[in-house]
């Protein structure tokens, strides 16, 4: 997607520079962070989030270890470390999302590189596995966790790998970790993007936004269903409504339609689909504008409208289907977070989770959609971390308990 | 009969039931006298509306010229012409035969265009033009739908309900707040339109089914859909989100191996559409701040899963504030829209219409599964006929809040013990009913046959509202008797008592000057009980001395009233003739005029039971006015006033009165109500509020209401009502007039 190649090549510029920015003011550096030190929890420093279909795990690798601490270091945090951040996919499923990593980054006095990693959620169980084989309790006896999951996987996580969850508020961990990771990334490719003409698609771009003055702000979280908030500072924000009808939604009718079995697989598909072949349009109805009520012709009037024709059914491919799905969800979503937007009187929109991990379809969909039908008043800004929020939030609550 | 339903049975599928059960003759009526045609096709049903003229037989009675020994007036039944609307559903397979009927029966040549509006008007343009010779004019579908809705909540009293899926009765339906506007129509076809109504012109808008409702009604959403549990492993706490809600629709089909059943994916579909569009339905409703919303379309379309799902997600997206609302023509508001904008130099909207209970179908279908009717009912005919009233009719001015007056002591439809008990004693006296209506004609000799057929009718219509109480709005007492006159007309039967009227008027009116006199022979104070217990007496036939203190007695704080200064205008809603208006009423009359008080009787526009009919009342007020001076002078000097009430029931809907009347009482600053008899003071308006004094009279004529009650046969009620805020004037002092 747009030159995402280059975050890691500018990134790993950025890490080169770090080591002799910490070697000069090594010292100082040290005795600055003595206070620190003592409230500074113990590696390692994680941050997870389970969701209904994916846990997301945000892992800070510290890069300024030194020799002495290297010694001090157990065995156990050791082979954690290293098995993190050698590998870039950890058993059949689990990825760490390279491309996304933040190197140089200073977090509690301590500077290293923040991992992005997922896996699903049905796979917790192997992770346990491993998080017991691997002596994780004995590192540290609290792991700060937010989303459903956390609930619900509380005691397995005693049970199974003998580790005590400290469980966050999903919302505010997704709040938190947003507005920290868009005032941390300062280089490279901007956190926050938006799209250029969104409804010219030859011209659609993508460009980067300065979220400088964020709030009110209206924050759409897609993950498996949808939460919408708004946003007015740090600490003021409300769920404004939420709907079931979302990333879960997509790919849960995409195996169902094209018996696919991966989001990927379902965006690849849809990607290749073309949506019109199995919803109506006005046109088909109206033959072409709806001009009283200022419908162009183009617009939906029935999501899957064409699929009660038998003929048309049977010209459909899996390919159009899931296209048509991924509209379906994508305008619903982009119909219920305009609404919100009118009744909260708020003009600028975050889209965030993980619906939208390498969906530019979508993305662009809800860019159009906010631009057309508010014609101009809304707009819809990105970020390029997405699904990652939660996890990031949970791990400030760790060094930073609120 | 079925030929238009064998017709076309191959080449339907997905119809449980292929053949018409009806004659067609029987469902497009008075076609030789339509014109104005409106065609609306949908995805699956096709909804016809024509405008049609009904000769019916009238009563009329008419004064005689000089004074006839033999009787008081002349009764003749005469045909009369009225105008009705005819709306008919039926399923697009019959659409050509149907075309065909219609073709072969249509004999007003005028008739050039039919307006047409509907996704499917489009395809079927060839065939209407070919089949009808009619030229088809397209007319927008979202402007009918809203002046559909427009037309029948503005007429039809019991349009709206509310679906409550586990109370008594599923449906409560709701009294039409006087203004209509605003509202939000969602109407749900294969897409979703949600419009802003604010007038009646000015709009803004915003945004194989059965088999598919029939499986959803089988399925367990919870194995399809991610529920907030599956996440959390039971509620999210901090935000109020119980652990059952649907966290992510479809969630689990992607990670479970299992496969899903059909039942279990439908119910998942249908919930995830049905709260999709409740909540989009919500956030419009806020963003406009209405709180009334309307849903339409096939996919409602009397579905209880659909409309039990919209209700449950409209209450959770809005915490009560808004109530999801369902009509019991939506499928018709289109049809509707469509005719009334072809019919627009008829100025159909300058007239109050009534639903026909005799023509009209009702609304059916509730738990596909509990009722067999649904299914029989599935490949047949559904039809709604509107009657044009003569008089346009409004809200008494008195009503002292019009949006929460019903006029129905008691709704049959949630009173089960109620509603079996009257319908058993409508069922028992049908037989009665149909040997007065034979009596009634003695001089026609096929009057035989007709009364046979409205016995089945009207036996009929008590059996489907047995099994759909709510077919026609809330069931009542007053339902009953309307729906038995409504097909009491449709069979030519006009007035079966108005032989027994004249006969009873006849009789009283002999008696009229020597009950006159023995009253003014009594003392102030006996007079005015005397004049009660004459209104009392006239409502019933073997009313002995009914001691006092009646079942409900507010005779003491009448008498108080009466020793106080004279009302200035009474409205006197009269019941029956004979004994009743003559000795009873006019006397009452008499001494309110005698005080200086101004009267208007109100009384039925046409005939209902043994009711007097304004047409009799003019008559007879004239024979009374010739013998006596006070009732002469009254309307010489227009202190006396008659007025039609505009309607033909046996009851009383304050909501729906000429609108004469309303004009009158607010001319001459009517400070009092009287409502006498069983059918207005006691099955309706028993509990109405006005906003002067009221006096509601009836003697329970019924052991079984006197039971309910808490009295025996022939109880009294007696209630004198003053509006909080008013002084009752009891205070005051002497008393002026009594004499």
């Amino acid at each position: 997607m747009y030159g995402r190649s280059e975050p890691d090549g500018e990134a790993a510029a950025a890490g080169g520079r770090a080591p002799s920015d910490g070697r000069t003011s090594n010292s100082t550096a040290r005795r600055r962070s003595d206070s620190v030190k003592k409230t500074r929890p113990p590696f390692p420093w994680f941050g997870m989030d389970i969701g209904g279909t994916l846990v997301k795990l945000v892992y800070f690798e510290p890069k300024d270890i030194t020799a002495e601490e290297e010694q001090e270091e157990v065995e156990n945090l050791k082979s954690i470390r290293r098995y993190l951040t050698s590998n870039t996919a950890y058993g059949t499923t689990g990825i760490r999302d390279v491309h996304l990593e933040l190197q140089d980054l200073t977090l509690c006095g301590r500077t290293g590189t923040l991992h992005f990693i997922r896996f699903p959620t049905h796979d917790l169980p192997a992770f346990l596995q491993m998080g017991r084989s691997k002596h994780f309790s004995s590192l540290h006896t609290t792991l700060c966790a937010t989303g459903g999951g956390a609930y619900k996987f509380e005691s397995d996580f005693r049970t199974m790998a003998d580790l005590q969850l400290h469980k966050l508020d999903e919302l505010d961990c997704l709040i938190r970790g947003v507005l920290y990771i868009d005032s941390v990334v300062s280089r490279g490719p901007s956190e926050c993007y938006y799209f250029e003409n969104p409804t010219d698609p030859d011209r659609c771009v993508q460009r980067p936004y300065t979220l400088e003055n964020p709030y009110p702000l209206l924050l759409v979280n897609i993950g498996s269903g949808v939460s919408i908030l708004a946003v007015y500072s740090e600490n003021n924000y409300k769920r404004v409504t939420g709907t079931s009808l979302g990333g879960g939604t997509f790919l849960g009718l995409c195996c169902l339609l094209t018996g696919c079995s991966t989001f990927e697989e379902a965006l690849e598909m849809a990607s290749q689909g073309e949506s019109t072949r199995v919803d109506k349009l006005v046109r088909d109805i109206y033959g072409g504008d709806y001009e009283r009520f200022g419908l162009p012709g183009w617009a939906v009037a029935s999501s899957f409208g064409n699929m009660m024709s038998k003929e048309k059914r049977e010209s459909v491919s899996k390919a159009d289907l899931a296209r048509a799905t991924l509209v379906t969800i994508t305008n619903n979503i982009g119909s219920i977070t305009r609404m919100c937007a009118l009744n909260e009187n708020i003009e600028r929109v975050v889209f965030v989770g993980n619906f939208l991990r390498v969906n530019t379809l979508s993305m662009k969909l809800l860019a159009y959609a906010m631009d057309y039908w508010s014609k101009g008043q809304l707009k819809a800004l990105f970020l390029q971390h997405e699904g990652y929020f939660g996890a990031v939030g949970a791990l400030l609550e760790l060094l930073h308990p609120s | 009969m079925a030929e238009c339903g064998r017709a076309d049975s191959s080449s339907t599928t997905h119809t449980m039931d292929k053949s018409i059960t009806l004659p067609p003759d029987e469902i497009f009526r008075n076609l030789e006298n339509a014109k104005r045609f409106a065609i609306d096709i949908g995805g699956s049903l096709t909804k016809l509306a024509y405008y049609s003229t009904v000769q019916h037989k009238v009563a009329k009675v008419r004064s005689f010229e000089q004074n006839a020994e033999v009787s008081l007036y002349e009764i003749s039944e005469q045909e009369e012409v009225t105008a009705r609307l005819h709306f008919i559903k039926f399923e697009n397979a019959y659409i050509e035969t149907c075309l065909d009927f219609i073709r072969d029966h249509l004999v007003n040549t005028g008739t050039k265009v039919i307006k047409a509006t509907g996704g499917g008007a489009h395809k079927f343009k060839e065939l209407i033009e070919r089949k009808l010779g009619l030229k088809v004019d397209k007319e927008d579908e979202m402007t009918c739908l809203i002046r559909g809705c427009n037309f029948v909540l503005r007429n039809i009293p019991h349009e709206a309900f509310v679906y409550a899926k586990h109370a008594d009765s599923e449906f409560r339906f709701q009294t039409t707040h006087p203004d209509i506007f605003p509202y939000l129509l969602v109407n749900i076809g294969s897409g979703v339109s949600i419009v802003k109504v604010t007038t009646k012109r000015r709009i803004f808008r915003t945004t194989r089914f059965d088999e598919l409702l029939q499986l959803a009604s089988k399925g367990q959403h919870a194995s399809v859909d991610m529920l907030v549990r599956d996440i959390y492993g039971g509620s999210y706490g901090s935000l109020g989100l119980t652990g059952d809600l649907i966290a992510s629709s479809f969630g689990k089909s992607a990670t479970a191996d299992k496969g899903f059943s059909k039942e279990d994916m439908a119910k998942s579909l249908l919930h995830m559409i049905s709260n999709d569009i409740g909540q989009l339905a919500c956030l419009y409703a806020k963003l406009h701040n209405l709180s009334r919303v309307y849903f339409g379309g096939f996919f409602i379309r009397g579905h209880p899963v659909t409309m039990h799902t919209i209700t449950y997600s409209i209450n959770f997206f809005t915490k009560g504030e808004v109530q999801a609302l369902f009509l019991r023509h939506e499928g018709y508001l289109g049809a509707i829209g469509a005719f009334l904008k072809g019919a627009e130099e008829d100025n159909p909207n300058q007239y109050s219409w009534g639903e026909n209970y005799a023509g009209s179908s009702g609304l059916m279908s509730v738990s596909p599964e509990m009722n067999p009717m649904q299914r029989a009912r599935s490949g047949t005919f559904d039809m709604l006929e509107m009657d044009r009233l003569e008089r346009q009719l409004v809200n008494l001015p008195l009503l002292q809040d019009p949006s929460s007056y019903i006029p129905d002591t008691m709704d049959l439809t949630e009173d089960a013990l109620a509603r079996e008990y009257w319908l058993s004693c409508f069922e028992e006296a049908l037989d009665g009913v149909v040997k007065r209506a034979v009596a009634s004609q003695p001089d026609i000799p096929e009057a035989i046959e007709r009364s046979e057929k409205f016995r089945q009718k009207y036996r009929h219509k008590l059996q489907t509202l047995r099994q759909q109480p709510f077919a026609y709005g809330s069931l009542t007492v007053r339902s009953l008797l309307d729906t038995r006159e409504h097909c009491l007309n449709e069979f030519n039967f006009p007035d079966p008592y108005s032989k027994i009227k004249q006969r009873e008027n006849d009789m009283a009116l002999r008696y009229y000057q020597k009950a006159v006199k023995s009253l003014e022979q009594l003392s102030w104070e006996q007079r005015q009980f005397a004049l009660v217990r004459g209104v009392l007496a006239g409502n019933v036939f073997d009313w002995g001395a009914k001691a006092r203190p009646w079942l409900v007695d507010s005779y003491d704080q009448w008498l108080q009233r009466l020793k106080g200064p004279p009302h200035k205008c009474a409205l006197f809603f009269v019941d029956n003739s004979g004994v009743d208006i003559i000795l009873g009423v006019m006397p009452f009359v008499r001494e309110l005029l005698s005080r200086g008080t101004e009267v208007v009787l109100a009384s039925n526009s046409g005939p209902a039971l043994n009711d007097v009919t304004n047409g009799e009342l003019q008559i007879l007020t004239e024979r009374i006015a010739a013998m006596d001076p006070v009732i002469q002078a009254g309307l010489r000097d227009d202190r006396l006033t008659l007025v039609q009430s505009g309607s033909s029931s046996p009851c009383l809907d304050l909501s729906r009165l000429d609108k004469v009347l309303a004009m009158v009482v607010r001319e001459r600053q009517t400070d009092l109500v009287i409502i006498e008899g069983m059918g207005r003071a006691l099955h309706t308006n028993y509990y109405a509020r006005l906003s002067c004094e009221s006096l509601k009279t009836a003697v329970i004529k019924n052991s079984w209401l006197a039971e309910r009650l808490g009295g025996k046969l022939f109880s009294v009620v007696f209630k004198y009502e003053v509006p909080p805020g008013k002084p009752s004037q009891e205070d005051s002092s002497a008393p002026s007039t009594p004499s």
